[in-house]
């Protein structure tokens, strides 16, 4: 086999030597743009996951770098003037260049030809060549040339980072959080020896405007980033060695091979540098690629076989490079929590470490904020228990009501059932506030007869330990429908009623059509809502939920999808508010406990209500005395583009707490403990609602 | 968890005559159901004509549709095909439907594939009403035949919760199997449907000396339209007592409450070696 390997950073290296010593007869050629020692960025970070993947695949170099490297098991945070330390994650670092003398020494040793300083123009100088790698990175040629079969996907994201090195003695992967008056900027820094450090300073973009970083020289970034950066710098300097801002990109790939041509690496994939895997990756997929060609004689099959064996893993990683970068876009959200929750939300930020897994890692830390959450939820001093109770089972207090666990679950038709499950807030299904606001036949109103089912079920409810929690809602133009054990929003062939809605828009091509509602039917409906409320105060209710949700009644007023008047209800957000807000008000006053509010939080369809008015939206809720927002997805039309991802309705709760600050429930199939407990030590939301 | 076997529908040189007998024996051995598969511009046999033949020769086992693509056909076609077989088979019928992936089933059938998932979310309500209302027989026995409800992307999983008793999964590992499942049953459950989606896999596989070869050479031509990925659907065809064993036990502790085994060689011995190997 003749391999011509495009690109001398660690990917390419690696392969060429991997390719080589499976097979000496081989010949192995690697063209490298640069001259040998000319190598741009500072360290890299390996898991030691990583590090025995490279032991097994060539324990020479293996040797090597397990001399040089700096091993270190903690996580600094610096935040609001704390430090706080995590232990327990074990990384290794190394210098790039470093890294790549060794593996350029090993190449030669081996036979693998390198030509330094040789730009390849176009693929076909290698036709020769049995197999084309590019590992030529993620503007590389190789890429570039078959991108119409590769069909790449590119996300820029938004924030503008820059790659310093210095000469700070870190022993700890470091994150550092400051703020001045041109924004929130975040420092990225592991050491990757004794006596130096990987250095990334990433800020939102009009933070880098405002601190003029816009057209900045490269010495004025480092002026600048060594002033805000002092305290932790210590008088140590920041060093540049090319060092320009840019926006991270994230390449993906539909396909990482055609014909006799394979890419790995950065030219393959790229995944957000806040959690460290870009050459980790990168030299996994040269053993992969090694692997599948030793396995196969038929090179097609090798490369297919490379490519499934590495895209799952890749994907993996990418996604929860995603939730970390993410965080990092929007952590100024974060900017008041404490910071034993602002450190441990930083650790679970991408969904990789849970509460169960960093109480592996670092049970003293997941100990300190079990405590500080404990503390804090019965309001007794900071500190004062060493003994706490998982945040699951801390209690929630709103006003004078206290729920004793973070746990709500939905009690569909059974409440005594629920009742034994031991969730501190019990759910009741929808019920409805009119005979015409049902959804189903079967969907209760709040009459006479369900107000004395609801009163023993509370009594039964309350003797059990636990609250009940009342949802109150009209159907709208999603009622009149058959019972839902036989399909959803199917509508009722005989013995329906007459619906009504915003705009006379059917929910489905077969629902019935809704009467536009007047003035009358608003006052009404306010009036039959007030009443309601009273009703389930007389009923020792201890938590009332208005559905503002899911396409029904007061949620059909809310997105533009459903509202087309254009009237004062009608148009603006403010308009589209004033109907609901107008029953949040009478309910307010006729209910004194507490009030939550299910709302919408996105349309998931476009010219819908999105997560941004989603915010503003909880926010005027807030305002007129909502005390819990309990926010889901979708519904608002019959057919959207719904996402059913894990956890699908923690990143609205967790918007809607931290940016318009009041407290939520998050729900969308939070099916176990572990999630629960993580959710809520994280601050992404005050109470689950569990599927069990 | 059931396991179904496929009948080999899709395969070139398959007569009537081997399908009969498939069926027979399938019947007869350990498996819960046979199942077919869709296309129209290929060489095989239209799924609810094999699933007619095969119900007449059959007693016990469910005949499964894995599935048909819906919006080719006229929806009250569709429906009164599906309880045709359901009532020739006396209420046997497990029809799976989706919106399927291929352009040119759309071209050959002249049907739009824009929109079609809409109309495929109007067509599943429109069957049921159809099964329910009687006008159109025969009139099934109770809420009508089994119906799931395929496909991967949100809007289907949504569908399947507002209209079907269940997911069908489109093959792949069982850790591919998981994800969707989780999803299918988080749908459910946003949907505010009671009880949980009945959850149906399926996987490819050859048993026996020279099948290997074969069987993959048959998937890299039937998945050909994916393009690359028809060569990873090929890699995936369970060739070993053993990886058929781990595929299995992979989409139990997944939660699969039916897996459907497709022959990728067209020969009466791969039914004996797939029922050694799952006893």
């Amino acid at each position: 086999m003749r391999y011509a390997v495009i690109g001398g950073g660690p990917a390419g290296l690696y392969f060429a030597l991997l390719a080589k010593k499976a097979n000496p007869a081989d010949e192995v050629l690697v063209a490298e743009r640069n001259p040998p020692d000319a190598t741009f960025g500072w360290g890299v970070v390996f898991s030691e996951e990583t590090l025995g993947a490279l032991r097994d695949a060539d324990y020479q170099t293996y040797n090597e770098i397990a001399e040089t490297f700096a091993r270190w098991n903690a996580i600094d945070i610096y935040y609001r003037d704390t430090k706080i330390r995590s232990r327990g994650h074990v990384f290794t670092g190394i210098s790039r260049k470093v890294l790549l003398n060794i593996l350029q020494r090993r190449c030669q040793a081996l036979g693998v030809r390198i030509d330094f300083e040789r730009e390849v123009t176009d693929i076909n100088e290698f036709a020769s060549a049995d197999l084309i790698i590019g590992a030529d990175g993620i503007n590389g040629l190789v890429r570039r040339t078959h991108a119409e079969l590769f069909k790449p996907q590119i996300a820029i994201h938004p924030t503008k980072y820059v790659w310093f090195g210095s000469d700070l003695p870190l022993d700890a992967f470091t994150f550092i959080f400051r703020r001045n008056d041109h924004g929130l900027f975040q420092v990225h820094a592991y050491p990757f020896d004794a006596r130096t450090c990987t250095f990334i300073v990433e800020c939102p973009e009009d933070a880098w405007r405002r601190a003029g970083l816009a057209s900045a020289s490269e010495a004025d970034s480092i002026a600048y980033c060594e002033d805000l950066f002092q305290p932790e710098l210590r008088g140590r300097r920041l060093m540049s060695n090319r060092s320009l801002w840019m926006n991270f990109i994230t390449l993906r790939q539909e396909s990482w091979h055609r014909g006799n041509v394979v890419v790995l690496g950065d030219a393959a994939h790229t995944a957000h540098f806040s959690i460290g895997s870009g050459t980790k990756l990168a030299m996994e997929d040269s053993i992969a690629l090694v692997d599948a060609l030793r396995r196969h004689h038929d090179l097609d099959a090798a490369l297919n076989d490379y490519e499934m064996e590495r895209q799952p893993v890749v994907e993996r990683f990418q996604e929860a490079a995603l939730e970390s970068s993410s965080y990092f876009e929007h952590v100024s959200r974060y900017a008041g929590f404490d910071p034993r929750q602002f450190a441990f939300n930083l650790l679970t930020r991408s969904r990789r470490i849970t509460y169960v897994n960093l109480t592996q890692r670092d049970p003293e830390l997941v100990r300190t904020v079990d405590s500080w959450f404990s503390a804090a939820a019965t309001g007794s001093p900071d500190g004062a228990m060493r003994l706490s109770p998982p945040p699951m089972f801390a209690p929630f207090r709103i006003g004078e009501f206290t729920l004793p666990n973070r746990v709500a679950i939905a009690a569909g038709h059974d409440l005594d059932a629920a009742a034994r499950a031991g969730a501190a807030l019990v759910l009741t299904e929808f019920v409805s506030v009119t005979e015409d606001g049902r959804i189903t036949l079967q969907t209760p109103v709040i009459d006479r007869s369900y107000q004395e089912v609801l009163r023993t079920a509370a009594e039964r409810i309350h003797q059990s330990g636990s609250q009940v929690g009342l949802q109150l809602g009209h159907a709208g133009r999603r009622g009149s429908m058959r019972p839902r054990s036989d399909g959803v929003d199917r509508p009722l062939l005989r013995g329906g009623w007459r619906l009504i809605a915003p705009s006379p828009i059917a929910y489905t091509p077969r629902a019935a059509l809704p009467r536009e509602m007047v003035a009358r039917d608003i006052d009404h409906i306010v009036k039959v809502f007030a009443a309601s409320a009273q009703a389930a105060v007389s009923c020792a209710v201890d938590v009332l939920e208005l559905n503002l949700a899911h396409g029904y009644l007061l949620a059909s007023f809310i997105s533009p999808l459903t509202n087309h008047r254009s009237d004062e209800y009608g148009g603006t957000l403010e308009n589209r508010m004033r109907f609901p807000l107008q029953v949040v008000d009478a309910v307010r006053s006729a209910y004194p406990r507490p009030l939550m509010l299910r709302i919408s939080a996105s349309d998931w369809i476009l010219g819908g209500v999105e997560l941004d008015e989603a915010v503003e939206i909880a926010r005027l809720l807030k305002a007129h005395g909502a005390d819990l927002i309990h926010p889901v997805m979708g519904q608002t039309v019959w057919e959207s583009r719904a996402d059913y991802r894990r956890l699908f309705g923690v990143p609205a709760s967790d918007r809607i707490r931290n940016e318009a600050g009041i407290p939520t429930l998050a729900s969308g199939y939070v099916s176990t403990s572990d999630d629960v407990n993580t959710i809520l030590a994280a601050g992404r939301a005050d109470l689950c609602l569990l599927d069990l | 968890m059931n396991i179904g076997l496929g009948l080999p529908t899709t395969m070139a040189g398959v007569s009537g005559d081997l399908l009969v007998e498939w069926s027979r024996r399938a019947d007869a051995g350990p498996f819960s159901s046979l199942g077919v598969l869709d296309r129209i511009a290929y060489q095989n046999y239209e799924p609810f004509t094999a699933l007619a033949a095969a119900s007449a020769v059959t007693a016990r086992v469910r005949l499964a549709t894995m599935i048909v693509i819906a919006p080719l056909r006229n929806t009250a076609l569709l429906a009164k095909q599906a309880a045709s077989v359901d009532a020739l088979s006396g209420g046997r019928l497990t029809l799976g439907l989706a919106v399927g992936a291929r352009g040119e089933d759309y071209q050959v059938a002249n049907v739009d594939s824009r929109g079609r998932g809409r109309r495929f979310s109007e067509q599943l309500e429109t069957i049921r009403d159809i099964w329910e209302e009687g006008k159109i027989g025969p009139t099934p026995k109770g809420p009508g035949p089994h119906l799931l409800v395929g496909g991967s992307s949100g809007e289907a999983l949504a569908r399947m919760a507002r209209y079907g008793d269940g997911y069908m999964h489109g093959g792949g590992p069982p850790r591919a199997f998981a994800g969707a499942a989780a999803k299918a049953l988080a749908a459910w459950s946003d949907l505010g449907r009671p009880g949980r989606p009945t959850l149906w896999g399926m996987g490819y596989f050859a048993l026996g000396d020279g099948t290997a070869e074969s069987g993959a050479a048959y998937l890299r031509h039937y998945y050909a339209f994916t393009g690359p990925f028809a060569e990873k659907i090929a890699a995936g065809n369970l060739t070993s007592p053993g990886a058929i064993v781990d595929f299995i036990r992979g989409y139990e502790d997944a939660g699969c409450d039916e897996l459907m085994l497709f022959p990728t060689a067209p020969a009466l011995d791969q039914i004996d070696r797939l029922a050694e190997v799952i006893h």
